[in-house]
């Protein structure tokens, strides 16, 4: 199902079940890890907030969780990878398409992308789960990556 | 027959959520027969680009008086409300 998101989902970027101070703290957390597995360069978590401030990434899912999406320009990236984190309770991120509505958040995808062309289909299968109520259950029920993997469909 | 609609996306970083959108746009307009050309921008430099657009997709804040048709909408990336956006952009590009 979704092969092409998990092989680019880093394992050590995976925390599930976290409490976040704020937006900005999940996202720190989970581009230090982008940082970490060698993904980025040290330059992408101030990056990613800046953009995230600007031009926000939270999107309504009309259910029972929301997420965001952070990312930023590609010349922060070394290699393509994602980072999610599943939070306990929610954090506010800023509608993207009306920043001055606030969205309570506990999926976060943080996106380390280079070319958006070659990436076209892990795009398209980030928008497909985020379209998809009971993967979205899935994944914040999960406790350990091989939940994740599950929910994604791949085992 | 008329060329191809023109529909400029546009996003914050012009690589995420506005490839997201040009592709479901593109798929579901083939769906329905209308030829598409998309194309990618940041909303910082939708201005000078617009003119050369028969619709502008974004799925952030843009100016209001951009003179071509705007559809602001997340529908791609979360589903909501996605065959309404679909049948708003049928109906400004069909001839």
């Amino acid at each position: 199902m979704a092969n092409k998101l998990l092989e680019l989902l880093e394992p050590s970027a995976v925390k599930l079940g976290i409490e976040a101070r704020d937006s900005t703290d999940v996202v720190r957390k989970l581009g230090n890890l982008l940082f970490d597995a060698g993904y980025v360069h040290d330059t992408f978590v101030q990056a990613a907030l800046a953009r995230e401030s600007e031009l926000p990434t939270g999107l309504p899912l009309g259910g029972d969780y929301n997420a965001a999406i952070p990312h930023t320009d590609v010349e922060h990236v070394i290699k393509p990878g994602l980072a999610m984190a599943t939070l306990t309770k929610p954090v506010t991120f800023q509608n993207m398409v009306n920043p001055e509505e606030a969205v309570q958040v506990q999926l976060v995808i943080l996106m380390a992308l280079d070319k958006p062309k070659t990436q076209v289909e892990m795009l398209q299968e980030v928008a497909g789960v985020l379209q998809n109520a009971q993967v979205i259950e899935r994944l914040m029920a999960a406790s350990d990556f091989n939940a994740v993997q599950y929910a994604f469909g791949v085992t | 027959m008329a060329g191809p609609k023109r529909v400029l996306v546009s996003c914050g970083t012009a690589i995420a959520t506005s490839t997201v959108v040009a592709k479901g746009i593109e798929e579901a307009m083939a769906e329905r027969g209308i030829k598409v050309i998309t194309r990618q921008c940041r909303a910082a430099e939708i201005r000078p680009l617009a003119s050369d657009s028969d619709l502008i997709v974004t799925t952030t804040p843009v100016p209001e008086d951009l003179g071509v048709p705007v559809i602001q909408t997340l529908a791609f990336l979360t589903g909501i409300g996605k065959e309404e956006v679909l049948d708003q952009i049928e109906e400004i590009l069909k001839d």
